[in-house]
């Protein structure tokens, strides 16, 4: 018996699968294994509202690793913030759901990325902007592991402590793989949690393809951050949650077929029964 | 409305000074201007404003493209951002994070660029940015201004963060020849005509605009009636401008303290190509790198005197 969180990442997981088979091809492997933190952070973590998408008061969500939108549209869709049907538009010409994410063209995509690292720095500044505002409202970030190599990433990790940015939490999404290959061998990023702690974030390191425990991994990081911002190293599988994909090495951008898309969604589909 | 009191003389304030009481203005009166910098706010004339607005002045430290990434989220989050750094680094070093975080995404944000081309003397060729204007003209729906001297300055900047999109200032820390009354008001995308004229048209930027002006009294001495136009707004380009004075004085030399490739003299080059083909010289930098030196020995080595603005203008006239 799947909790009601993961239920909510199958369907996440379904909804992509049936945007990446209307165009043939996507960014597959870091979209699903970020798909459980979206199912976390839309199934229960942050406020929002679907129909008031630029509320001033809610909780902001920046994915920086940006190629991951199609995860976030299909959350966004089953949240009601457009209908299902937009889903088969992902980068089709003219579309509002581009490859990576665009605030200006998307309800609900709250900053436009896709250059990697900047949604650090922007996230921080949404971050640092409620606070002098006096908003009660969090910002949740999502790098990735690869975009860690960046060293904007470092810019903003020393600078979000010193502003005390306790409004803040980052998700790094550790599925261990890159375009190129394995993290680890072209230019690794471990250990990145005390790396993390060593620049003065709260930090925990879980198993991000449990929503649940992300879910408490949060709760932790609310009651006890204190005035520092909060790190939660996600440890994933790219690919997660369809084995086909998962048991592709270089699975970062893949080509999907009509008729695999649809046995993987039928896999899926069993999950949920 | 703008009064040209060009007498050759320099102004009384340096730009830094006009920059930090401009800006400790724009926070006092509006708690939503948030001013940040990367570590030169001791050189910039804002250093110690952050204990009395510790919400609006955002000390990053030395991480420029962090500091134009947190801008462009504090416009998302509501505030008016300015940030501060060096003209080399507010164009190089930062161009991929004000062209996305910033200008794509459409956030607000006025990038000041300080030490405008050879205003950078001692700190020589690393710090002397001949190749941001080109930059960010670059950048689609950017505005980019080359400030003229610190009355404009003391004008403009409040006017600037109500700007939408991605606002380029560049600046001078030091006195700069005086051309404005200290109540002129100006227009974004307006031309100043500072001087009319009938024989040649200079449209000049920045440090250039009192050399062409001093340019056109030695034009005046040999007969010669120049028209003397500040473009201080590079984009948008006053094109009616540009036109109407090419059209009537059938001209046209352009002056910029920084690399002609993409600069003012592009600019209005590509403008004249395709609408109305004019004689046209382009002072500036010719496609060279900085160095150290005074400001007088660098306006000599690269060509940005009033001697070489009016050499250039008798030249083009002679193609007529």
């Amino acid at each position: 018996m799947q909790s009601q969180l993961k239920k909510f990442a199958t369907e996440i997981r379904i909804a992509q699968m049936e945007e990446f088979k209307a165009r043939g091809f996507g960014h597959i492997g870091g979209a699903l294994s970020i798909t459980d933190c979206l199912a976390a952070l839309y199934g229960e973590i942050m406020k929002y509202d679907p129909k008031n998408p630029q509320w001033e008061d809610r909780d902001r969500l920046v994915m920086s690793k940006g190629h991951a939108g199609p995860a976030l549209y299909a959350t966004l869709a089953l949240k009601g913030y457009f209908p299902m049907e937009m889903l088969k538009t992902l980068n089709q010409n003219g579309t509002h759901l581009p490859s990576h994410c665009d605030k200006n063209l998307t309800p609900g995509i709250d900053m436009t990325t896709g250059s990697l690292g900047q949604g650090a720095s922007t996230a921080a500044g949404l971050a640092l902007g409620l606070k002098a505002q006096k908003k009660d409202a969090r910002v949740y970030l999502i790098l990735g592991d690869g975009e860690s190599q960046e060293g904007q990433v470092w810019e903003m990790a020393l600078f979000a402590p010193q502003h005390k940015l306790n409004n803040f939490i980052a998700f790094l999404d550790n599925n261990k793989r890159q375009l190129d290959g394995y993290t680890a061998d072209i230019c690794n990023i471990e250990p990145i949690d005390e790396k993390f702690k060593a620049f003065g974030w709260y930090t925990l390191r879980i198993d991000g393809n449990d929503p649940d425990k992300i879910v408490e991994a949060v709760n932790d990081a609310k009651a006890n951050q204190g005035d520092k911002p909060a790190m939660i190293i996600l440890d994933t599988v790219k690919g997660a949650g369809v084995k086909a994909v998962e048991e592709t090495k270089l699975n970062h951008h893949l080509n999907v077929t009509a008729e695999d898309a649809d046995a993987y969604i039928a896999a899926l589909k069993a999950e949920l029964e | 409305m703008f009064k040209c009191i060009y007498n050759g003389e320099k102004e009384k304030a340096a730009g830094k000074n006009v920059f930090g009481a401009t800006i400790k203005k724009m926070v006092h009166n509006d708690s939503k201007v948030v001013y940040m910098d990367a570590d030169l706010m001791n050189s910039i004339g804002t250093f110690g404003l952050e204990k009395d607005y510790p919400d609006q002045i955002v000390e990053a430290g030395i991480q420029e493209a962090n500091m134009v990434g947190v801008a462009a989220g504090m416009s998302a989050a509501g505030m008016k951002p300015i940030v501060h750094t060096f003209g080399s680094f507010a164009g190089r070093r930062v161009f991929d994070q004000a062209f996305m975080s910033v200008a794509y995404a459409k956030n607000n944000v006025v990038i000041v660029g300080s030490d405008s081309g050879i205003n950078a003397a001692y700190n020589g060729g690393t710090h002397m940015p001949f190749e941001d204007i080109c930059l960010y003209r670059a950048v689609p729906e950017a505005t980019v201004i080359d400030v003229t001297d610190s009355a404009m300055l003391a004008s403009i900047l409040p006017e600037l963060v109500e700007n939408k999109g991605l606002t380029y200032v560049r600046i001078c820390r030091k006195n700069c020849v005086a051309v404005y009354s200290e109540d002129s008001t100006f227009e974004q995308g307006k031309a100043n005509v500072l001087r009319d004229g009938k024989d040649v048209a200079i449209f000049a930027a920045g440090y250039m605009v009192s050399e062409a002006l001093k340019a056109a009294e030695e034009l005046a001495k040999e007969g010669i009636d120049a028209a003397v136009i500040d473009m201080w707004c590079i984009k948008p380009l006053d094109e009616a401008c540009v036109l109407e004075y090419a059209k009537k004085c059938g001209a046209v030399v352009t002056a910029e303290n920084g690399n002609v490739v993409g600069g003012l003299g592009a600019a209005v080059s590509e403008l004249l190509g395709e609408n109305l083909p004019t004689p046209i010289s382009m002072v500036g930098i010719r496609d060279r790198f900085g160095q150290v030196g005074t400001v007088d020995f660098l306006a000599e080595t690269y060509g940005l005197t009033a001697a070489k603005v009016a050499e250039e203008a008798k030249k083009t006239i002679a193609r007529k």
